[in-house]
């Protein structure tokens, strides 16, 4: 045990050394790029607006179209910050929680459990309250994950890559079809729930943002907490357990945060796919692997992408708008092909 | 005792073997084609009112009967008709694909060619009012050009099914979403409509929409059909393969192209249909007790799969469900049940 200590000290400083390097900078330089994303979002879409109806709009006045034009992109724009962070953290977690470079709330079918159990709600228990939603959706979130992980880790070699997202597939699909047959026999709530599983964030209003807030805040909290144990957990189970943590309480707390944060992201904007899985891998590529640094990296580089996917979706199909998660999609789904194609077939 | 037996006497134990199989494949056929002409009389038979057979036979042939003609003939022929003609492509898309890459999970509907040929339907007719004949081709192209992306893209020092799997499963994703957009964007947006792009459905069908499948159909399975002497070889390996004298590359071009023409043409028709083609050749392999290539009894068995998982959701659910939904519901059990027993095996790629 001491001479696997000793090597650890060995290596820590300048594994320490090269993470402050990187992270004093990008910490900093993504929260300048979150401030432009930001002002693009309020700038751009339909119509385009003037600096001073920015200005204006955001301080509260609507006398200028501009400026009601800002006020109405202001929702959405907190919107797609709040969720892409709450997405990009949650992929964050979700890696290293399976210590698994496919894992996110889309492919491994966290998404689909809360879509399903929102129709539930909607359906059967007449449940209209966002609260509401939300409550449902993470319990949705939490059996799907829980189920996908136990099915994927199951036989020799424990929870692989393709095995998880094969899971995730199937578990996707066969909760589509449930969903859809117990939209099929409503036409009263099919609409309104056929728009809300594209995954966007138009549309948004700050009521319906507020009840989002806890939930958020809890899964931030307990992500944040399991930083430290995550980067023991990537040493394996058994030197994790030999360093001192407590690995399944730890497993708990950090699924749960994860849970928390992709259900209160979908419950609102519907599935958004491919958020989780991208940015923690552009984060791991520029401050390495301590979760400390990559968590707050993933939540912040997470609302980039997605104000920048919703701004681009505006933009595209002017005057009318692609909804952010068929951005997403096409902006995630080359990267996880040349993340499959880059490891070893062995390692999948 | 095999290894001790002189050559005439292993000459006999191998014809034995293949006449055994022979008979077994002979009577699974028949299982197959029974079960289909009962689905078919059911189909033609049962409704929201019964009719004699007598009457339904007579209204086939064109006589006019008060309240039987029109059901028999415009509502319940074409949808027996397309189910068979839909099913049988899956099935026989979905085995030529198990069998040519030696994966029982690498079926057109799990590494995206179905979607493939789902979207581009679906955005040919919103964007373009695409109609009949256009839409068929934009469907083949289309999975044609998914096809080849994903093989190319799972190259690296040749394919392994693992990888390509997984890209299947990621390009799928990002072709659902144009599935999704496309039909946000439809002008007379009906969830009937978009049910045929999202699950599948023989709603609505008509036997003028069941002709172009027909006739891919027949072509493809000619194709399939004799090469699947090859394809029993390229299941042992290429070099094998190649060893015996089996040209690999044409074949292996030859089925692929003739598998996603069979399975595009009646995608673009039923929309994809979730998971038979996925099922079909599993579900005849346990019937058959046999492995080899199984095409035709796979075709047999998609077909089947379609007809009874379309009447189970039409007449014996409280509300009326899409084929694709029940065949959604019955799939997915069977690929997380197919997957738990490969992890028992270990290693899926």
């Amino acid at each position: 045990m001491t001479s696997a200590q000793g090597a650890l000290n060995q290596q820590q400083p300048s594994a320490k050394q090269r993470t402050r390097l990187n992270g004093g900078v990008a910490l900093p330089l993504l929260m300048v790029l979150l401030v432009l994303a930001v002002m693009l979002s309020l700038l751009f879409g339909a119509r385009d607006v003037s600096w001073a109806d920015v200005v204006g709009g955001v301080s509260g006045s609507n006398e200028t179209l501009g400026q009601a034009v800002v006020q109405m992109r202001l929702p959405r724009t907190v919107l797609a910050a709040l969720a892409g962070a709450a997405l990009g953290l949650s992929g964050a977690v979700m890696q290293g929680l399976t210590r698994n470079p496919l894992a996110d709330p889309g492919i491994l079918g966290v998404n689909a459990g809360a879509a399903m159990a929102v129709v539930v709600a909607v359906a059967w228990f007449n449940l209209q309250s966002m609260t509401g939603f939300l409550w449902a959706a993470s319990a949705g979130a939490a059996l799907a994950a829980t189920f996908v992980y136990a099915v994927g880790s199951l036989g020799r070699g424990g929870a692989t890559p393709l095995k998880l997202a094969l899971a995730g597939a199937a578990t996707s699909v066969a909760l589509a079809s449930l969903t859809l047959a117990i939209i099929l026999p409503r036409g009263d709530i099919a609409g309104g729930i056929q728009l809300w599983q594209i995954g966007g964030v138009g549309g948004a209003t700050f009521e319906a943002i507020r009840p989002m807030l806890p939930f958020l805040c809890a899964g931030l909290l307990l992500a944040l907490v399991s930083a430290k144990g995550l980067n023991m957990l990537a040493l394996g189970d058994e030197v994790a357990t030999m360093l001192g943590a407590r690995v399944a309480r730890l497993r708990v707390i950090a699924a749960l945060g994860a849970v928390l944060l992709a259900a209160a992201a979908t419950a609102i904007c519907g599935p958004i796919g491919f958020v989780g899985l991208v940015v923690p891998h552009a984060c791991r590529l520029i401050v390495g692997v301590d979760h400390r640094l990559l968590l707050p990296l993933s939540a912040l580089s997470g609302a980039v992408l997605l104000l920048c996917a919703d701004v681009l979706g505006r933009l595209l199909a002017r005057p009318a708008e692609l909804e952010a998660g068929v951005v997403t999609a096409f902006l995630g789904a080359p990267v996880f092909i040349a993340i499959v194609r880059r490891k070893r077939i062995r390692e999948l | 005792m095999t290894e001790s037996a002189s050559p005439p006497a292993l000459v006999q134990i191998i014809r034995d073997q293949r006449n055994r199989q022979r008979r077994s494949l002979y009577r699974c056929c028949i299982v197959f084609i029974t079960l289909l002409i009962v689905g078919v009389i059911t189909t033609l038979l049962v409704g929201q009112s019964m009719t004699a057979p007598t009457e339904a036979f007579r209204a086939i042939l064109g006589e006019e009967i008060a309240g039987v003609s029109f059901t028999v003939r415009e509502l319940r022929l074409p949808r027996a008709v397309l189910a068979c003609l839909a099913g049988a492509s899956f099935g026989l898309s979905g085995a030529a694909f198990q069998v040519l890459l030696r994966n029982p999970l690498a079926s057109p509907d799990i590494i995206g060619i179905s979607a493939g040929a789902g979207a581009a339907a679906v955005f040919t007719i919103v964007f373009w009012g695409a109609t009949g004949l256009s839409v068929s081709i934009a469907a083949v192209v289309s999975a044609l050009v998914v096809a080849l992306l994903i093989y190319l893209l799972a190259w690296r020092d040749g394919v392994a099914g693992g990888r390509l799997i997984l890209i299947g499963i990621g390009t799928a994703a990002m072709l659902q979403s144009v599935t999704a957009y496309s039909l946000s964007k439809a002008p007379a947006w009906r969830l009937e409509e978009a049910l045929r792009w999202l699950t599948g459905t023989l709603n609505g069908a008509t036997l003028a929409q069941a002709a172009p499948v027909a006739l891919t159909l027949v072509f493809c399975a000619a194709i399939l059909l004799s090469h699947s002497r090859a394809l029993s070889a390229l299941q042992m390996g290429d070099d094998t393969a190649s060893a015996i004298g089996v040209p690999v590359a044409r074949t292996r071009l030859l089925v692929v192209l003739s598998a996603v023409g069979a399975i595009a043409v009646a995608t673009a028709v039923c929309g994809p249909i979730a998971f038979v083609a996925f099922l079909a050749r599993p579900i005849a392999s346990r019937v058959a007790r046999m492995g080899g290539p199984l095409l035709l009894i796979s075709a047999l068995s998609g077909a089947v799969l379609v007809l009874l998982a379309d009447f189970a959701g039409q007449h014996l659910l409280p509300a009326r469900y899409p084929v694709g939904i029940m065949t959604g519901v019955l799939g997915a059990p069977y690929l997380l049940y197919l997957l738990v027993r490969m992890h028992r095996k270990g290693g899926i790629a």
